[in-house]
């Protein structure tokens, strides 16, 4: 079960934590993957620790034409894309009322409008394969909404949306498209937290404690793999029980 | 019948799975071949890899029967 042998994976945001275990898990799995972020070094870092089967393929993805380029550059290096995970994202927290517009062109961009270009330009090779995989790493918040977030939700809603869209588009195709959205994930910027503030956190979790980035890589591979080809137009929310949808 | 209309029409046959007899040069391959609108999609990327050639997606839009692909075809290959 979930065997990924065969198969090329790209991972967008693979410099970040979640992408950095997700892009581990995929090739785990025994699936070849490509790297993808703006600083070469962690990516550089996570494919020598990878061994085999690793390409490094940075991108900023706040700039469309980097988008489609980053596709090609992908498959050049691997010969196809079988998987594409769009985890790239980013925030630029402010309430409404003081939000600059740049902040919400910078988030829309990165974190939604990259996701739909990276799998406009994909999509044309999965088509011709009749198989393909496209997962998006959405957030807990894009449904539940959150204060100081209107950009991010907004971004994490909107990508749950396309992605129902696409995958009635494809479907017929073997082409599945679906999200996961993690909770709270202990990661780099959560590690800065004080045990008091820890402890007032994880007991707004039924599961008593924040998720792990490998909590999030389990729920990629599954869609990923050949088991979920039934699975799409759906969001995998992985939360510890914070919401409940 | 020239060589692009034979290979256009076999593209067709081939892609959508129909009759060799119904692929006509006037018929639309929405109405009369069964396509639906990704099928459409598709043969326009079977068009590009046969003939090695661009078509951008205003053209696209425009190739709805086995004519309007082999107009296209031959007025673009160089
Ligand atoms: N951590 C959580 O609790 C949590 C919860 C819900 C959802 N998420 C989502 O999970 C995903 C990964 O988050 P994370 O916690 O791993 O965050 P992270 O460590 O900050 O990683 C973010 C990744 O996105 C990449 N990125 C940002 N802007 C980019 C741009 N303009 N072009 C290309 N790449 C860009 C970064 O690459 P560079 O650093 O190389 O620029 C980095 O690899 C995000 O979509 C996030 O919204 C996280």
């Amino acid at each position: 079960m979930f065997d990924l042998s065969g198969k090329c994976a790209l991972v967008t945001g693979a410099s970040g934590d979640i992408g950095n275990a997700i892009a581990k898990a995929l090739h785990a799995r025994g699936a070849t993957v490509a790297l993808s972020g703006t600083r070469t070094e962690p990516l550089e870092k996570l494919k020598a620790e990878l061994g085999e089967r690793a390409f490094v393929t940075p991108a900023n993805l706040s700039d469309m034409d980097s988008c489609v380029q980053l596709i090609k550059d992908a498959e050049a290096a691997m010969g196809q894309i079988d998987i594409l995970v769009n985890n790239a994202g980013l925030t630029r927290d402010g309430l409404a009322m003081r939000m600059k517009e740049e902040d919400w062109d910078t988030v829309i961009n990165v974190n939604l409008k990259a996701a739909f270009k990276l799998s406009q330009a994909v999509l044309r090779g999965m088509m011709k394969r009749k198989t393909g995989r496209i997962i998006g790493i959405t957030s807990i918040v894009g449904v539940t909404g959150n204060p100081g977030q209107a950009n991010y939700c907004a971004s994490k809603a909107g990508m749950i949306g396309m992605s129902k869209s696409l995958a009635q588009e494809v479907a017929s195709r073997g082409i599945t498209v679906n999200c996961v959205a993690p909770g709270f994930i202990a990661t780099a910027m959560t590690d800065v937290l004080d045990d008091a503030q820890h402890e007032k956190l994880n007991a707004s979790i039924p599961a008593g404690r924040m998720g792990s980035v490998d909590d999030i890589a389990g729920a990629v591979v599954y869609l990923a793999s050949d088991e979920a080809s039934y699975m799409t137009g759906q969001t995998l929310h992985v939360n510890g029980g914070m919401a409940m949808i | 019948m020239s060589d692009v209309a034979d290979r256009v029409k076999k593209i067709v046959i081939d892609h959508l799975g129909v009759d060799e007899a119904k692929v006509t040069e006037t018929a639309s391959f929405i109405d009369d071949l069964g396509a639906d609108s990704l099928d459409t999609v598709e043969l326009v990327m079977a068009f590009e890899e046969e003939f090695g050639c661009e078509i951008p997606d205003d053209a696209a839009e425009k190739i709805q029967t086995v004519k309007n692909a082999i107009d296209f075809i031959e007025a673009n290959q160089g």
